[in-house]
Order: structure tokens, then sequence, then C-alpha cells
């Protein structure tokens, strides 16, 4: 199953790890925002329980993904002065990760993908639905559109010279995103014009 | 007053009433035909293929050992396996282990380079006739690729001065520009952003350095095709991306030849490529490299670990202007 969702290790696991989690976190996101359309379009309501399934697998692997990076890119990268097990390593690591993410444009734009993830997975559980109310709720969730922009933008950043993947992320995402837009838009020019307060 | 009247819209300007109605449905098969592509382009990545190690070839003969090669205790050669799977070889596919899934169509064999420019023996050189009577070392190198990761492998091959002065160079003669195979045919790879053919380039004092060969082998045998095959370039103080494989071309110039990768981001890649941990590539930090095998990052050396040799070549340039 591992290797399966990972594809086959390379002589460098610890990049394919870092790389097939970051996409496979990518793929959960696109999954989750095409299960509204498909159930629109195709009135299969029942797909729409599978979406907090799909958005937590997302926040899953972008979890391992940036698990993976601090561990495999910045712990493997410091010195150890005082052996490994000491506070100094504790603080030179989170420096370290601190600096790459304020110094380098893509992973800042990842890491703060991961963050507007952090509040989608805190608010998935029934009762903070029940809490926050459907309606605030929904418009909290409207995050992970920006969220799905940010993953994409921090894939294009980071490839050599081949877009072609980032770029079918990039229609794939723009698709999805179109269907909200369209909606919206149809919603608007359909709905009612608003009724005037009257004094 | 005289007040001029609009030009009238041409007809042919003028939508058609079924086109203008139809605009939904465009809308739709250019997207329906641009998901398809995205999930064909995502789809084809997830291939569970494995990586194939290349066969093992041919057993070169009277290869002599070099004082050029690295100490291997610290430097302990990494497998035939990972130096054989693990390849950026963008003609045969961006991901590592692509070329040895593709190079089934590539025929290294009979090879020609053709030799032109600023030299007197103009010709186009079997690789026979290039071997022939060439006296062939281990050169066992460190290797940097510029993406962080590092390898050492065991070549085999002769110094590429041996070469050049068979070419007879003219004072002309201050770069020598190498040009890659590229026959669709034989190489799969799809667009993959670089223009191809693969383009390299060394001043000549670098191209005559000793440490620089012209590689044919790897651990004593043919060299496989997915490294470059017969033919390809080691200069093991710059970046990998320096180290052009399976050569058709060579040329003596007057003027620094434009490498591919200068073309393709020259704020990221320059013409001399040294190795060097205090200037950064702009998207992540050249100080430490991953050594194959590895887990705890080695810090990357000036030149590869080569300074000693080569500093020389250098003097009074800016290292981080001549990138």
């Amino acid at each position: 199953m591992w290797a399966g969702l990972t594809g086959n290790l390379s002589a460098n696991p610890l990049s394919d790890l870092t790389n097939e989690t970051g996409v496979w976190a990518l793929r959960f996101i696109c999954i989750t925002l095409a299960l509204t359309p498909l159930r629109r379009l195709t009135g299969w309501h029942a797909v729409i329980r599978f979406r907090r399934m799909t958005g937590l697998f997302a926040f899953f692997y972008a979890t391992l993904h940036f698990l993976t990076y601090v561990i495999a890119d910045r712990f493997a990268s410091l010195d150890f002065p005082d052996g490994i097990v000491a506070w100094s390593t504790v603080r030179n690591l989170a420096k370290s990760v601190g600096e790459d993410i304020y110094k380098r444009p893509y992973i800042t734009v990842g890491f703060t993908a991961l963050m507007t993830l952090v509040p989608l997975a805190a608010t998935s559980t029934a009762g903070m639905i029940r809490r926050l109310g459907g309606r605030r709720w929904n418009l909290l969730h409207r995050l992970v559109y920006i969220t799905a922009v940010l993953v994409v933008i921090h894939y294009w950043w980071l490839v050599k010279s081949d877009i072609s993947r980032p770029l079918a992320y990039a229609i794939v995402v723009a698709i999805l995103l179109g269907f909200r837009i369209y909606w919206s838009w149809w919603r608007t020019r359909t709905a009612p014009a608003p009724a005037r307060a009257t004094a | 007053m005289l007040i001029k009247r609009a030009a009238d819209i041409r007809s042919s300007e003028i939508t058609d009433q079924k086109v203008y109605l139809n605009r939904r449905q465009f809308i739709q098969t250019a997207g329906g035909a641009a998901a398809a592509t995205a999930l064909g382009v995502i789809g084809s990545d997830i291939g569970l293929e494995a990586a194939t190690p290349a066969p093992h070839g041919r057993k070169l003969e009277n290869v002599k050992p070099s004082t050029f090669s690295v100490d291997q205790k610290v430097d302990k050669p990494n497998r035939w396996e990972d130096i054989t799977t693990y390849n950026n070889y963008y003609e045969f596919g961006v991901d590592k282990d692509s070329p040895s899934m593709s190079v089934g169509k590539f025929n290294p064999d009979p090879w020609t380079v053709n030799v032109s420019g600023e030299c007197n023996k103009k010709a186009a050189w079997h690789m026979e006739d290039i071997l022939k009577g060439q006296a062939l070392e281990d050169r066992i190198y460190r290797h940097r690729c510029v993406e962080r990761w590092s390898m050492v492998i065991p070549w085999v091959g002769f110094p590429l001065s041996d070469f050049i002065k068979k070419c007879e160079t003219t004072s002309n003669a201050k770069y020598v520009k190498f040009t890659t195979l590229y026959d669709p045919k034989q190489m799969p790879g799809r667009d993959s952003g670089l223009r191809w053919p693969y383009v390299e380039g060394l001043r000549m004092d670098e191209a005559m350095h000793p440490l620089t060969i012209l590689t044919v082998g790897l651990y004593g045998e043919v060299l496989p095709k997915q490294n470059g095959a017969p033919l390809r370039l080691a200069v093991p103080w710059k970046y990998g991306f320096k180290h052009i494989k399976s050569i058709v071309k060579i040329e003596f110039v007057e003027k620094e030849p434009l490498n591919t990768w200068q073309e393709q981001a020259s704020n990221e890649y320059g013409f001399y490529a040294n190795v060097n941990p205090t200037v950064d590539h702009p998207r992540w930090s050249q100080a430490q490299e991953r050594r194959i095998g590895e887990f705890f990052m080695r810090k990357t050396m000036l030149f590869n670990g080569y300074g000693e040799q080569v500093a020389s070549l250098y003097t009074g340039m800016d290292l981080r202007k001549h990138y």
C-alpha cells in the first residue's frame, strides 16, 4: 500500500517521500474540491459524505509532507555541537525551519497553504459544525479555495524546467474553482432583487 | 464642422449567431479538452513501473588506476544500481528513473563525433578512432548535482586534453562547445521546457585541465546508455549539468557558448557552474548536499573538494558574479 502510494522508491528515498506526500496532498485537495461539482452535476448526493474524509486525507498528507521536509531536509542538514539529543538541536532546528520559510518564497507559500488547512481540520467534526453554525462553517471552509491556489503556486515555483505537472494541477483547480464562480454568478443573476427596506 | 462617422463594423468581424449561441458549448469543449489533458498528465505520473538498473556491458581492457581518484575510505563509490537508475537525462524524461526505463531504443553504436571550428583537423570521428591507442584510466570522482544530491562515481575515461591535442586547435580557440545528440525517435522524453539539442561549454584552460575527462565507462565496463553512452564529459569540480552526455559535436569557438540551462534560467544557472557552498541557487542553499545512500547531509566543499587542483584557474575572478 505504502509503496503503491509513494511509487517505487529511488536511490534517494527521502526526496521521493517529500515529493510524493506533497503531490498526494494536492491530489486529495483536488478530489475534495471535485465532490460538490460531482454531486450537482450527477445528482449523486451520497458522494458528499466522503468530503470530510478526503479533506482530512489532504491535511494528513500535507502534514506528512511538512514533517518529511523538517526531518529529511532541515534536521539532516544541522550541525550538532552538543550532540543530537540537546536543547541546541531543538533551537537550531526551529531557527533553520523558520529561516527557510522566511527566505524561500516557494516554501513560504507551501507553509501558508498548510496553515490554511489547520482551522479546516480542526473544525471538521460534527460538533464544531454545530457550534459554528452551517453558514459560518461554510464560509470558513471556503478557505480551501485559497489553499488549492497556494499549493499549485508552491509546486509551480519549485520545478526546474518542466512545468507540465503543476500546469495540469493548475487546470484542474481552475476548472473546479470555475464551477463555484459560475454558480455564484448564476445565483446572483437569477435571484430576485433584494427587497428595499422601507422606512 | 465635419463629424466623422464611425466606420461600419466589417461583416467579417460580426460573430456568427450560431457561434454566439454556441459559446457555452465552446467553453465546455475547451474545458473538457484541457481537463482531459491535465488528467492524462496527472495519471501518467502515478506510475508503478520500477526503475531498471542498466545491464552489465562489455569489460573495458587495460584500464589503469589514476592518482586523481578520490580516497575510497572517505568517499565510498555508490552502487551500480544507484548510478544507473538515478539520472538527470531529460531527453529520456524528466524523472530520475525515466532514463533507466526509456533508453531501450537508444543506439550508441556506431557513433560519430563531429569536430569543427577553430582547429586544423575538422573531421567526423568514429568512436573507434577516438579510442584507438588511447590509454584509459579509472577516475573515481565525487559528483555533485546542482539539486543538492551527490554521488561517488567510478568513471572510466581519458583526459579531454588528449583528444583536443589531436584536433590541433588554433589560437582562436578560446572555448569548447559540446552538443548532445537529439533524436526524438531514439529519445522518448516529452517536452521538458528545455531547448534541445543540449549544449554545454568549457573555457579552453578548463578543457585542458588534467581532471577534465571524456568518459566511456563505469565500474570498468562500457558506459550505460542512461549515463550518457558512448561519450560524456566529467568535470568533477562543476555541477552535474556541465557533464554533457552522448556527445555528437565538439566545436572550438572564440566566444563563450550559451549552455542549455543558462538559456533556460540564467539567474539560476551560469556558464561556470563551479560547485560553491557560498553561492546559493536562488531557490535553495548549496551549503550542503545529500550523498545518495546517506541520511545526514554533508557540507559541500568549494570546487567539490578539488580546489587544490583547480582554484588557480579562477584567480581574480568574482565567483559570485561568474557562478
